[in-house]
């Protein structure tokens, strides 16, 4: 600061008449600056014996807002010490400004954001709307589930043309993805295998474990939280995106079901193309797997392979695929769901699209314990 | 025109959990009217056309058409009388992965079972009808509001419904073609005797189409009935002169 343009700024205590009174100075260039002093410097000077604040702008070449937020500042510690405030000297139009801001009191609403709430709070309140969202999720469930039997017998309506643009969606484009984490894990696997299997010397079993391995489990699991990230979030996102668009409300008043029209073809291209990705990267899983052991355990590709028919029964896969349509539907649900949740602004689809994630994957971890469980108890 | 009245609300009142949007709200739609609702920002238009067409379900009171409660209802009733209704929504709603022409014939092959070629006549003429013709193979991301507008007016006059619902006409539209669609408004009254309901805050709009009117005050949370807009103009409510003139009375 310094020369013409910077701002200045003096208190000076009234004398004799004037006694009482603190006048403040303004002078110079006010305009929007970091260097702008704050309001509070009148505090120090601020004591018992005066009784009135007067500015005094007469040197003022040049102001904007940040002028009015200072005096607006000094005003407020006026008011809350009950000293009078003589803005007077002021430029006419920065009291007229000042007047239009104090003309509409300020107004004590919350809002939304009434303060974060503590940690306990929040845990409750997180509980509470879990407990709330349980019988919107069963009431949704419902739906789809109503949905479902009036496409059995025909009467749902929806355009092929979506289904298909689904299915080309979540199927051929996601087998970048999932070849690049089937591989990885296939290669994983038969790492740690043949690792313990060596000390028994028993490494052809590595083709036992990845082929058993990937198509029964890892292959349905991998797929599942794979296209639960690719397209669970972009299912919320379109349809949350559509609530906001007011697309939704379109479709339930006139009466048309938006379950039938958006939500069925999701869940049928999903139920059809995460059972073929299980079994896709099954098959990579198993690739990777042979080339661990070709290349670094040196059994012959032939052998790899004959074992790996031996270990592979049909059950296997009926295990995989039923996964991995349970999962797919899981995935639909927990996607559409969040979707039609949604609130109206860009936020309540984001978090929709959060939402729909953590949920298919939560979803997908119940299913998956709770078919582990019973397919080994049934022996299958 | 005689009047018979076509919608009749009865004591509703609207509210979001706690917090009461308007209440009490009586007021009669004859057929043919153009009916306005108004009121200021946040006074719940929106919401008591939500609660009309049943899109929200009010907390108390009944809406009914022709003398048939829409809310006591079952529900296959309710959907034969939404079948009654057209809607134009704010921001036009129209189905994003669709055409403009699969957007205004969704609904009349939901609902009449007509042959296509028979569908795709009536979507051209709508569409002309609105001054869209020969962008039927156009997607809503490429239109402009207004565009989106009058795009969802055919969409909502797919059915010639008997009653229009139209939330804020003309807002976001630049004053030529807000006046242009006032002027289709009137005309598709005029012509087909539809009645209309309008929710805005558009001056212009209130005083040139309306032949009644309610202005719902957002301080009460009440309604305050007007009657037509230019006689609440020149001696109505003191608060609905003060919104119609802009704050210009006292």
């Amino acid at each position: 600061m310094g020369g013409a343009a910077a701002w200045r700024l003096a208190l000076r205590p009234g004398e004799s008449d004037d006694c009482g009174t603190l006048f403040i100075d303004l002078g110079g260039r006010w305009r929007i600056d970091p260097g702008l002093p704050a309001p509070e410097i009148l505090k120090e000077k601020l004591d018992a014996s005066i009784r009135r604040v007067c500015i005094d702008a007469d040197g003022l070449t040049d102001w904007d807002t940040a002028l009015l937020g200072f005096v607006a500042g000094i005003g407020k510690i006026c008011a809350e010490r009950g000293i009078a405030l003589d803005d007077s000297g002021l430029p006419p139009g920065a009291r007229r400004l000042l007047a239009m801001a104090r003309a509409v009191p300020e107004q004590k609403l919350t809002g939304r954001h009434a303060g974060a709430p503590g940690l306990f709070a929040q845990a409750g309140i997180a509980t509470l709307e879990f407990i709330r969202g349980a019988p919107q999720m069963l009431g949704f469930l419902g739906e789809v589930v109503l949905s479902l039997l009036r496409l059995l017998s025909g009467r749902a309506r929806f355009r092929a043309r979506d289904l298909w643009l689904e299915i080309e969606e979540v199927g051929p484009r996601a087998l970048p993805i999932v070849s690049v984490i089937s591989f990885l894990v296939g290669l994983i696997l038969a790492y740690l295998g043949a690792d313990q299997l060596k000390l028994v010397g028993a490494q052809i079993f590595i083709a036992d474990l990845v082929a058993i391995g990937m198509v029964r489990e890892v292959g349905a699991l991998m797929t599942g939280i794979i296209i639960a990230g690719r397209t669970g979030a972009a299912f919320a996102a379109q349809l949350g995106t559509m609530q906001v668009n007011e697309e939704i409300d379109a479709y339930k008043a006139l009466g048309i079901s938006a379950i039938d029209f958006l939500v069925l073809p999701r869940m049928l291209a999903l139920m059809l193309m995460v059972p073929l990705l299980t079994l896709y990267s099954g098959f990579i899983g198993m690739l990777a797997g042979l080339l661990v052991s070709v290349t670094i355990f040196d059994i012959g590709v032939f052998e790899y392979y004959t074992e790996t028919l031996r270990a592979l029964e049909f059950k296997q896969f009926a295990v995989g695929l039923s996964k991995g349509t349970v999962y797919g539907a899981m995935i639909a649900f927990a996607g559409c769901l969040r979707g039609m949740q949604c609130g109206r602004s860009a936020e309540a689809v984001g978090h929709a699209a959060t939402s729909a994630v953590v949920t298919a994957i939560l979803l997908i971890t119940i299913a998956a314990s709770i078919m582990t469980v019973v397919y080994y108890q049934l022996g299958i | 025109m005689d009047t018979v009245p076509h919608i009749e609300v009865r004591d509703l009142s609207m509210a979001y959990g706690d917090f009461i949007v308007q209440s009490g709200l009586d007021f009669v739609v004859n057929k043919g009217d153009i009916f306005i609702v108004m009121g200021g920002n946040g006074c719940g238009k929106t919401t008591l056309m939500r609660a009309l067409v049943g899109l929200q379900k009010p907390v108390a009171g009944s809406v009914l058409y022709s003398g048939e409660d829409f809310w006591n209802a079952a529900a296959d009733e309710q959907q034969r009388l939404k079948r009654r209704l057209g809607i134009l929504f704010q921001g036009g709603a129209l189905w994003s992965s669709l055409t403009l022409a699969e957007n205004v014939a969704l609904p009349i092959a939901e609902y009449t079972g007509l042959p296509q070629a028979r569908v795709e006549e009536i979507v051209a003429f709508k569409l002309a009808l609105v001054g869209l013709a020969g962008c039927e193979d156009l997607y809503p991301a490429e239109l402009s509001g207004g565009m989106k507008k009058r795009a969802g007016l055919a969409r909502a006059m797919a059915l010639d419904p008997e009653i229009l619902v139209i939330d804020e006409p003309s807002s976001g539209l630049d004053p030529l073609t807000a006046r242009r669609l006032d002027e289709l408004i009137v005309e598709l009254r005029d012509s087909l005797g539809t009645t209309i309901v309008v929710v805005t805050h558009e001056l212009a709009s209130i005083l040139s189409i309306g032949n009644n009117s309610i202005y719902l005050d957002s301080e009460s949370r009440r309604m305050i009935a007007t009657g037509h807009p230019q006689d609440a103009l020149k001696n109505g409510h003191p608060k609905v002169r003060h919104f119609l003139t802009r704050g210009g009375t006292k």
